[in-house]
């Protein structure tokens, strides 16, 4: 029998070899992989993790991909900290782009920055009620947060598929589901970056993102109500005993992480779109879990994470157009990634330990 | 060597010293890692011997019986089963060749019948006709009567022990271990246990029996082997030894004496209870009928009682994790005059209560958090720790330190975490946290639960310390002899209800332990005498 057995001590050099080796190992499949295809397995490792990176305005586009990433990853960290499992970030995501949009359709003379205040602000309540929903379910009913989440996901996917269909479309639109385009001050401007100028499409959510991230994790680490969170994920018995509420720590996470995927829906429409159509996400909310962990829930990490993730992304589409390598086959190799990053995560806090047979417990070797 | 044995038949039992023993191990060693559990450990038993394993906990008991039932396998050294070198590989070669265990923990399937039960246990080619006739001549034999057609959960814990014992009786052991067998039991239990164990070694069974009660070691066994830090330091003979003395081999150390402190005459009451009562939250939970108690300012009040006899529940209740929900629940626990039954936990502890739990890791302490976190956990409240929402972190480490050094906690780095501390030096820790706020009434659960003796009569010499400087402590323990060195007061906790609340020494051990098992009916109001006569 094979058990994974929980490290005493992690050893120093593991918590840097590990992901390297991983990332070795990825590269080496990945090439096999590519080679079996009859792709040049070189040329396709370098399209994927190069290129993205070889001129500065891509380095931009990184971050702008990344944005929404860590944005929503800060947020699903706060619930899984919390021991409450938030699956339905994508559906929040749309629900907080739904609820900028509103804003921003319904003042289609402004000129003021208040209404890009605004926008995020009703951005943020959507979302966070859009979550508020299987937080309360979970806290009166004791339903699982993790089906009605993701349930609630597929609601707000129709939700704002008929919305553009029908009564916000823009009738000029030729019959495409479109709204009509945002005002210009709901749009999110490009940055201008001082002696460098404009880097790709980086714009404004992008720090936005790094400060959600920075003050995610100064909360989390410092705050009282950062030690209830971790709490009541790590032992809630103990939590009760200190005084402190279940409940009000499971929707305090589910409206928190909601707010965030719903400003990071916002940032989104408003940096790179312009208006809302059916497809909003491009499964942010749900590749945001990996982000998550492979941040080993903390939120500082998931800047990194996430830019990691991104990179992938980016990699994948820039592999399918200057190679014609077909999308399934940049999945398998994102998936590879993850799965390498994820499994060098666990055995570097785990060993191995072989067990000779079920009754002879406790026999481990180094 | 030999692979099997054949079973001896328990009888020849005679001449005891003089023959070759029935379990010889010589060197046993076993290691964890780099932790070395057991380090070359000799050992003999004899047929017919009441032999006891003594040991603090982690000292390395558990380890060596699993070798010897071969549960675990020993890194160096063998064993001698009269006179031939055997190696035993898994436990049903153990039951094969006379060798029988009772847990600590038992393994019995609530839902099932007791002869469902041991048909379960028992090895396939045993006949099963007739089992439940002979589970009962089996079980009547040895005084110890069991209905076979009764449902495990219906028992009482020391039944269910017995049915674990009969189960080994069945397969007529040579060898029968017993692991802590009297954690669970009352006196009277344990007095009826003792009985049957004395007529097996008559009857030329040995029996091992593993336990750090120094009384009830001096009172069963004839010799002791004595374990510290996973090395024999001792085989003595019982009879020679006081308990002080086996006390101090055990522990390594002078072992410090504890006067029982004499109550206040007059002072004024701090904590009542009136009226409190519960309904069962499930069908493993037990309902609390009307809870009535007071103590009084520099008083102890022990609450007796076995496990699961609504210990956590009524601690629940204390602590406000639970709270009665119904309207016409006011005034059921004050503290003075001031009706605190409607708070909170953290509301309790700002009006000067102070709790440690029975379970140290999730409960009183969280494992995965370090000693400083841990002090937040019922400190957040105090001055300076938290301003503005923000933890000061300067002001949690200055306290975990203290506490530390106060209370002698013994930690392997500055700030540990708390799953790195050993059981006893993190209940230290739990107390001490409590103690150093100086609370107006501390109420503790089985405060020295798992906890090696040395921590055990420091935390009690803590708590007592407490009483003297004008708090009310309330102590729920399992723990008899605990109980009646601390505790001015004692009542017994039995299926929910309190009995009467007595004097220490106005009340004898055999009569708490009547109460604890329920054998003396605790109408509303028992008193002294009445419980003299029915006894």
């Amino acid at each position: 029998m094979i058990m994974l057995q929980k490290r005493k001590d992690v050893p120093g050099y593991l918590t840097i070899a590990v992901p390297l080796l991983s990332i070795l190992v990825t590269l080496m499949m990945g090439a096999l992989i590519f080679a079996i295809l009859g792709y040049p397995p070189l040329q396709a490792l370098y399209e994927f993790f190069i290129a993205p990176l070889s001129r500065p305005d891509q380095i931009g586009n990184l971050f702008v991909k990344a944005c929404p990433l860590i944005i929503i990853s800060t947020g699903l960290i706060f619930c899984f900290r919390a021991n409450v499992w938030n699956i339905g970030a994508e559906g929040q995501l749309i629900l907080g782009a739904m609820g900028a949009g509103w804003v921003a359709l319904s003042f289609p003379e402004a000129e003021s920055r208040m209404l890009i205040i605004g926008m995020a602000v009703m951005a943020m309540l959507a979302g966070a009620l859009w979550g508020a929903i299987p937080g309360l379910l979970k806290v009166k009913f004791k339903t699982n947060e993790i089906l009605v989440s993701l349930m609630l996901t597929y609601i707000a996917i129709f939700l704002v598929d008929w919305t553009v269909r029908s009564p916000w479309r823009d009738p000029m639109a030729f019959g495409f589901p479109l709204t009509k385009a945002y005002p210009d001050a709901g749009l999110i401007p490009l940055m201008s970056l001082p002696g460098i100028g404009r880097l790709g499409q980086l714009h404004w959510g992008v720090p936005v993102s790094l400060l959600v991230a920075i003050g995610g994790w100064f909360y989390l680490s410092r705050s009282l109500g950062g030690y209830q969170i971790k709490l009541m994920g790590d032992a809630p018995r103990a939590g009760r005993f200190a005084g402190f509420s279940q409940s009000w720590v499971t929707m305090f996470v589910m409206m928190l992480s909601g707010a965030l995927a719903g400003l990071a829906g916002m940032i989104e429409v408003s940096a790179n779109i312009g208006m809302l159509q059916p497809q909003i996400s491009f499964g942010y909310g749900f590749t945001a879990i990996i982000v998550a962990f492979l941040a080993r829930l903390n939120p500082l990490a998931a800047i990194a994470a996430g830019l990691v993730v991104a990179l992938a992304e980016l990699g994948g589409d820039a592999a399918q157009i200057s190679m014609r390598i077909p999308k399934v086959v940049t999945g398998i190799f994102n998936g590879i990634l993850l799965f390498m990053l994820l499994a060098g995560e666990t055995l570097t806090h785990y060993r191995i330990v072989w067990i000779r047979s079920a009754e002879k417990g406790g026999k481990s070797h180094g | 060597m030999t692979q099997i044995v054949p079973k001896t038949t328990a009888k020849s039992a005679t001449a005891k010293l003089e023959q070759a023993p029935l379990l010889a191990g010589f060197g046993m060693t076993k290691s964890f890692g780099d932790l070395v559990a057991n380090k070359d450990i000799d050992f003999t038993i004899y047929a017919g011997e009441l032999h006891a394993l003594l040991g603090e906990n982690g000292a390395g008991k558990s380890t060596f019986i699993k070798m010897i039932y071969g549960l675990l396998e020993p890194d160096q050294g063998h064993l001698e089963w009269q006179g031939e070198s055997v190696t035993i590989s898994n436990p049903q070669q153990a039951r094969a060749m006379g060798i029988g265990m009772v847990f600590q923990h038992f393994s019995l399937f609530d839902a099932l019948t007791v002869a469902e039960n041991i048909a379960l246990a028992l090895p396939p080619d045993f006949p099963r006709q007739n089992l439940s006739q002979l589970i009962a001549t089996k079980s009547a034999e040895y005084g110890i009567p069991l209905n076979p057609d009764n449902l495990v959960a219906d028992l009482s814990v020391g039944q269910q022990q017995r049915v674990e014992i009969v189960r080994c009786l069945l397969q007529n052991p040579a060898l029968l271990i017993m692991d802590e067998p009297t954690s669970v039991l009352t006196p009277q239990e344990t007095d009826q246990l003792f009985e049957v164990l004395k007529r097996l070694a008559e009857q030329g069974c040995a029996v091992l029996f593993i336990s750090h009660k120094l009384d009830e070691i001096k009172q069963l066994t004839s010799r002791a082997t004595i374990l510290r830090g996973g090395v024999k330091v001792a085989e003595v003979k019982t009879g020679d030894q006081s308990k002080r003395q086996l006390a101090e081999l055990m522990i390594g150390a002078k072992v410090k004496d504890m006067q029982t402190q004499s109550a206040p005459k007059t002072s004024k009451t701090l904590l009542t209870v009136t009226g409190l009562s519960r309904p069962a939250d499930g069908p493993f939970n037990v309902a609390l009928r009307d809870i009535n108690l007071s103590v009084r300012a520099g008083e102890i009040l022990g609450i007796a009682g076995i496990a699961g006899n609504g210990q956590s529940e009524l601690m629940d209740a204390l602590t406000g994790e639970w709270r009665p929900s119904y309207a016409n629940a006011g005034n059921m626990i004050q503290l003075g005059a001031d009706d605190i039954t409607t708070l909170s936990p953290a509301g309790r502890r700002r009006a000067g209560l102070a709790f440690v739990p029975e379970e140290r890791n999730g409960h009183a302490a969280v494992p995965s958090m370090t000693l400083s976190e841990n002090t937040l956990l019922t400190g957040y409240d105090l001055d300076n720790v938290v301003r503005g929402g923000m933890i000061n972190y300067d002001q949690t480490l200055a306290m975990a330190r203290q506490i530390s050094k106060t209370y002698d906690v013994r930690q392997p780095s500055d700030d540990p975490l708390a799953s790195s501390l050993s059981g006893g030096n993190l209940q230290k820790f739990v107390v001490g946290r409590e103690i150093i706020k100086s609370p107006d009434v501390l109420i503790v659960s089985q405060p020295t639960w798992g906890v090696d003796i040395g921590a055990a009569q420091f935390i009690r010499t803590a708590m007592a310390e407490l009483a003297k400087q004008g708090s009310a402590v309330i102590m729920i323990s399992q723990d008899l002899e605990e109980i009646f060195q601390i505790a001015h007061q004692i009542t017994v906790l039995n299926a929910g209800q309190l009995s009467g609340t007595f004097k220490t020494r106005d009340i004898t051990a055999e009569r708490i332990g009547l109460l604890m098992g329920g054998s003396l009916q605790a109408d509303d109001d028992i008193s002294e005498s009445k419980a003299g006569v029915s006894s």
